[in-house]
């Protein structure tokens, strides 16, 4: 019986292989976003996970210096004879490489290459020439060592681990190491560290330091994940209920004929099960390509948002496998979910004619301004009172949802008023037939408004960034050389040649402390005009720069400021001893750490062991060029003279990469609802014959309803990108002072970019009248024929 | 004479070629007459209509309707005439469903470019639609859909009133009471009306009566 009923059901596909492939591919297309983000994360998450395992970052708590500066192995002896277990740690660049040098003998156990832990030649790993691991990929892109090479697929991306010994001689660091590691079990009894090494500050273990700073960039990725999937739900949605609706005639026939309710309802969930793993490989191998295209984007951003290395190529993961498939068969009960519902609760006579009556259609259209109304009403009540990154998303989920909800009630009462105003009967029945084919068309026209809102919102919340940006980076990096130092000496050897040949010397001080219950970088600033002429407050008191001058205030980053809950004139201790008036609160983009400032010569009373190693240098532009030969000459290396110029463009070359995965994405999701629109229509398109045959056979031409339909359906969509433009202000309103503030802690003022909007509204247009003509002409061109059986057929 | 059919042939495609549904068919109907078409199903009976209406081509013979040769008329001069000339009753209604009631009476007068709100306001109270002009088609029973179609077409005046099985989705009290008040309106608009029908009671209501069998007339 049952495969009798199966070929009953699966016949409709056959008569209807457009439908088949709506589904297929609007399914196909939901997993593989969905998906293809999915295995982003998933890659970098290992990525992290690694790191994590084989260099212990962020699980231990680390002893380094105050100034930041290198350890030297003295002070690390010292320490030990003190009776701290500690295990020193060597870490910096060899070529493209991140070289880290352990010492196997004091690391915490399970940290390090996982070979050597599991049995391997520690001997080897001591030896003089010793062993370099790293994945093979890596081991091939480094310099000639003399050290034997071992591959180990398990470590960190971009990462290579050597013997403390090797690693220093590698990277020119003898008799230094970069931090300490403090083993979790400590004697009971020890001295103190500020006896042992009074320079040294402890950072306590920050747990997957990096997983915790890149979570708000995957959640990110995931909400655009998220949203495309809905919109590839959308076009499901719609052809689910179309055929389940056209079915009805036959569900009617099968139970007449004895088949029971339940029977029948589980061989349709099964078809629609067939059909969502099918969609769902296709996903799958879709969202496998669109990560393996976006995967060196992402991998780029994260490395330079976060200093975090990411594979640049996929792996294929079981879980991610499953997950993909489970999406898929998820999106297909979702979409199937109603449709299977409706055709429970029907009456076995019922012949589905009411199904898309005008009296239900309003019926519809009161419940969905219902429900738009409260959810919009929950975005505003979580906008004013919401916390956290959870609450900005759900915040953005329920003005999406409600937006897209009240898309068709406010269309329906546009075309109403539209009606209501027209003259002609053929323009009355134009908005009239419009307002009737409204319930048809409202899925894939809520598609398009979703992906033209997220596409005006995030390229308000990306342009606004990139205008705030650029004038952060001309107010920061306002010195035209910066020049980093090894050591004192260096220090002031520089000096020594620089200061007859430029303007000013601005030297970089700064320490780690915990300020206002925040870890925080606590900055020196000498008191000159680059930083009185540059630098822009978010609020301030009068006479800032004097009063920081006199060392009666310090200033603080925003993000400081948010999360230690400091305002203007709040008081914060930023040494022992030491408590100052916050003066300003300056805007510190990108930075996902807390600052504070204070001028450099009460910095340098409250931390007199701080060398300055770092310099910015104030001189003419066009000097730039012979000064860095200079320097280049004096015995400075190269790599330790940065020029602005390229900083800026390295800075911003960083920041259009991070925005190349949205933009992609939001190009992707506006495909999708295109798609969407198309498939729409060109289904929609047969159905439409019994409403526009009558008006034929009162004497329109076949050419005149075709236009007819075209203007219909690019009014409807022209009326959709309309309304798309106050949800994706709303939503850039909320992605940058609700998501972006939980995210990063800082805020960005909104710009408006009217022209961005003119161009994205116009590519919708025309990607409407593309899904549009089609159909359109296929109606002009449809033979008289099958419009005279409209008159006889039983509809 | 209002419509003068000659030699009219019409054929569709099938899976073995083409299949004649009209096979040379002459026919005369003078302004005023009424004259029911009847036959077996697929004797050609809705084809010979629709090519007199202009819904669809001829593929041989001729058709004079009112002067003008409509088997020489291309897409654009057969809209012209559905519009100006002919109105069709269909046995399914086909009203227009996205329009309440009373914008439906008046469609196809206002699509001619022939607004008479009085004349329309009139056949709503003669065929008992007066309380449901505010209405949507789907909220009408079968019976009131047809009075609509009727009201539709009369209220647009055409020469000739081409009615393929209007009564065929009512039941028999119903479609004669129908039936009766599309003859006296349409006697009292002067037009001519040829009628598709099954039923032989029906067609002898009318005042001629012609058969077609295998696409010839009987």
């Amino acid at each position: 019986m049952n495969r009798a009923v199966f070929a009953a059901l699966s016949g409709h596909w056959r008569r209807h292989p457009l439908q088949a492939f709506t589904l297929i591919a609007g399914l196909a297309l939901a997993t593989a976003l969905w998906s293809g983000v999915q295995a982003i994360n998933a890659e970098a998450r290992a990525s992290y996970d690694a790191a994590a395992a084989t260099l212990g970052e962020g699980r231990y708590d680390q002893l380094i210096m105050a100034d930041g500066g290198p350890i030297p192995m003295a002070l690390y002896v010292a320490l030990r004879r003190a009776g701290w277990l500690v295990s020193p740690v060597v870490d910096g660049q060899l070529g493209d490489v991140r070289l880290v040098g352990i010492d196997p003998m004091t690391a915490p156990a399970g940290m390090g290459p996982v070979r050597l832990g599991q049995g391997a030649d520690i001997a080897a790993f001591l030896s003089e020439t010793g062993q370099i691991f790293a994945r093979a990929d890596v081991l091939a892109t480094l310099p000639a060592t003399g050290a034997a090479l071992v591959a180990s697929p398990d470590l960190a991306p971009g990462t290579a681990i050597a013997d403390l010994a090797l690693a220093q001689r590698l990277l020119g660091r003898t008799g230094q190491v970069s931090r300490l590691i403090v083993l979790p079990q400590q004697p009971l009894r020890q001295t103190a560290l500020a006896q042992v090494a009074p320079g040294l500050t402890l950072r306590a273990a920050q747990g997957t330091d990096i997983g915790r700073l890149t979570d708000s960039f995957h959640l990110n990725l995931t909400a655009f994940g998220l949203l495309s999937f809905a919109v590839g739900i959308f076009i499901v949605q719609g052809a689910v209920g179309l055929a389940f609706e056209q079915r009805r005639g036959l569900v009617r026939t099968l139970r007449a004929l004895g088949l029971p309710l339940r029977r029948l309802l589980m061989l349709m969930a099964a078809e629609l099960l067939a059909l969502a793993l099918v969609a769902g490989v296709l996903g799958v191998a879709l969202g496998y390509l669109i990560a393996a295209a976006l995967l060196p984007d992402v991998a780029a951003t994260i490395r330079g948002l976060y200093g975090a290395q990411v594979a640049g190529t996929l792996a294929l993961r079981p879980g991610w496998l499953a997950s993909g498939l489970a999406i898929a068969v998820l999106g297909a009960g979702l979409a199937g979910v109603g449709a299977l519902g409706r055709i429970a609760r029907a009456p076995l006579l019922d012949s589905g004619q009411g199904g898309a009556g005008i009296a239900r259609a309003a019926r519809v259209a009161r419940w969905q301004a219902r429900a738009a109304g409260a959810m919009i009403a929950g975005a505003g009540t979580l906008a004013l009172t919401g916390q956290g990154l959870i609450a900005g998303f759900g915040m953005l989920a329920l003005l999406l949802i409600g937006g897209a909800l009240a898309l068709p009630p406010i269309l329906a009462w546009l075309l109403r008023r539209a009606a209501g105003l027209a003259r002609g009967p053929v323009a009355q029945w134009i908005w009239a037939d419009a307002r009737a084919g409204l319930p048809g068309l409202s899925l894939a026209l809520m598609a398009l408004l979703l992906a033209m809102a997220a596409n005006i919102g995030v390229a308000t919340m990306v342009s606004s960034f990139r205008l705030t940006f650029t004038a952060f980076l001309d107010q920061r990096l306002a010195s035209e050389l910066y020049v980093q130092t090894a050591d004192a000496a260096q220090a002031a050897a520089v000096l020594a040649t620089v200061t007859p040949l430029v303007d000013a010397v601005l030297p970089l001080m700064s320490v780690v402390r915990t300020v206002a219950g925040q870890p925080a970088e606590v900055f020196a600033a000498r008191d000159h005009a680059t930083y009185r002429q540059n630098w822009q407050f978010l609020a301030a008191v009068p006479g800032v720069w004097d009063l920081l001058a006199q060392g009666q205030g310090a200033l603080v980053n925003e993000q400081l400021s948010r999360r230690g809950g400091l305002a203007l004139g709040d008081m914060v201790a930023v040494a022992d001893g030491s408590r100052l008036p916050v003066i300003g609160i300056y805007g510190d983009y990108g930075n996902p750490a807390g600052q504070v400032i204070l001028t450099e010569s009460l910095f340098v009373r409250l931390f007199p062991t701080v060398i300055p190693l770092r310099f910015g240098l104030r001189l003419d532009p066009a000097a730039v060029p012979v000064l860095r030969q200079t320097l280049i000459a004096s015995g400075l290396p190269a790599s330790q003279i940065i020029n602005q110029k390229a900083l800026k463009q390295f800075s911003l070359q960083v920041f259009e990469r991070t925005f190349a995965v949205t933009a992609a994405l939001n190009v992707l999701t506006l495909a999708v609802a295109g798609f969407a629109l198309l498939m729409s229509l060109l289904t929609l398109g047969t159905m439409r014959l019994p409403a526009l045959a009558p008006v034929w056979a009162m004497g329109m031409t076949q050419a005149a309803l075709g236009r007819i339909e075209l203007l219909r359906n690019l009014m409807l969509a022209g009326l959709t990108c309309v309304l798309a433009l106050p949800l994706g202000l709303a939503l850039a309103w909320a992605l940058l002072t609700v998501v972006n503030v939980a995210a990063f802690g800082w805020q960005l003022p909104v710009h408006l970019f009217p022209l961005d909007y003119l161009r994205l509204g116009a590519l919708a247009l025309l990607a409407a009248t593309l899904a549009a003509a089609w159909p359109a002409w296929r109606l002009a061109r449809t033979a008289p024929a099958a419009l005279t059986r409209v008159f006889a057929d039983e509809r | 004479m209002l419509l003068t059919i000659r030699a009219l042939a019409k054929s569709f495609p099938g899976p073995d070629g083409p299949v004649p549904v009209l096979r040379g068919v002459d026919l005369d109907l003078d302004a005023g007459q009424t004259l029911a078409l009847t036959g077996e199903s697929g004797s050609g009976k809705s084809t010979l209509l629709h090519l007199v209406g202009g819904l669809d081509a001829a593929d041989g013979g001729t058709i004079h309707l009112g002067g003008v040769a409509v088997t020489g008329l291309d897409d654009r001069g057969r809209a012209r005439l559905r519009r100006d000339t002919v109105g069709v009753i269909f046995q399914q209604f086909n009203l227009i469903a996205a329009l309440d009631i009373a914008t439906n009476i008046a469609f196809q007068a206002r699509l001619a470019g022939r607004p008479d709100p009085a004349r329309a306001a009139a056949l709503a109270e003669r065929l008992g639609l007066t309380p449901h002009l505010a209405k949507f088609p789907e909220a009408l029973s079968g019976g009131q859909q047809q009075r609509v179609a009727i009201a539709r077409t009369l209220a647009a005046r055409p020469a000739l009133i081409l009615a393929d099985e209007p009564t065929g989705n009512l039941d028999e009290a119903t479609a004669d009471t129908v039936l009766a008040l599309m003859l006296d309106l349409v006697a009292e608009a002067g037009a001519a009306l040829l009628m598709v029908t099954h039923s032989q009671r029906l067609a002898a209501r009318l005042d001629r009566r012609v058969a077609l069998s295998q696409g010839r007339l009987a």
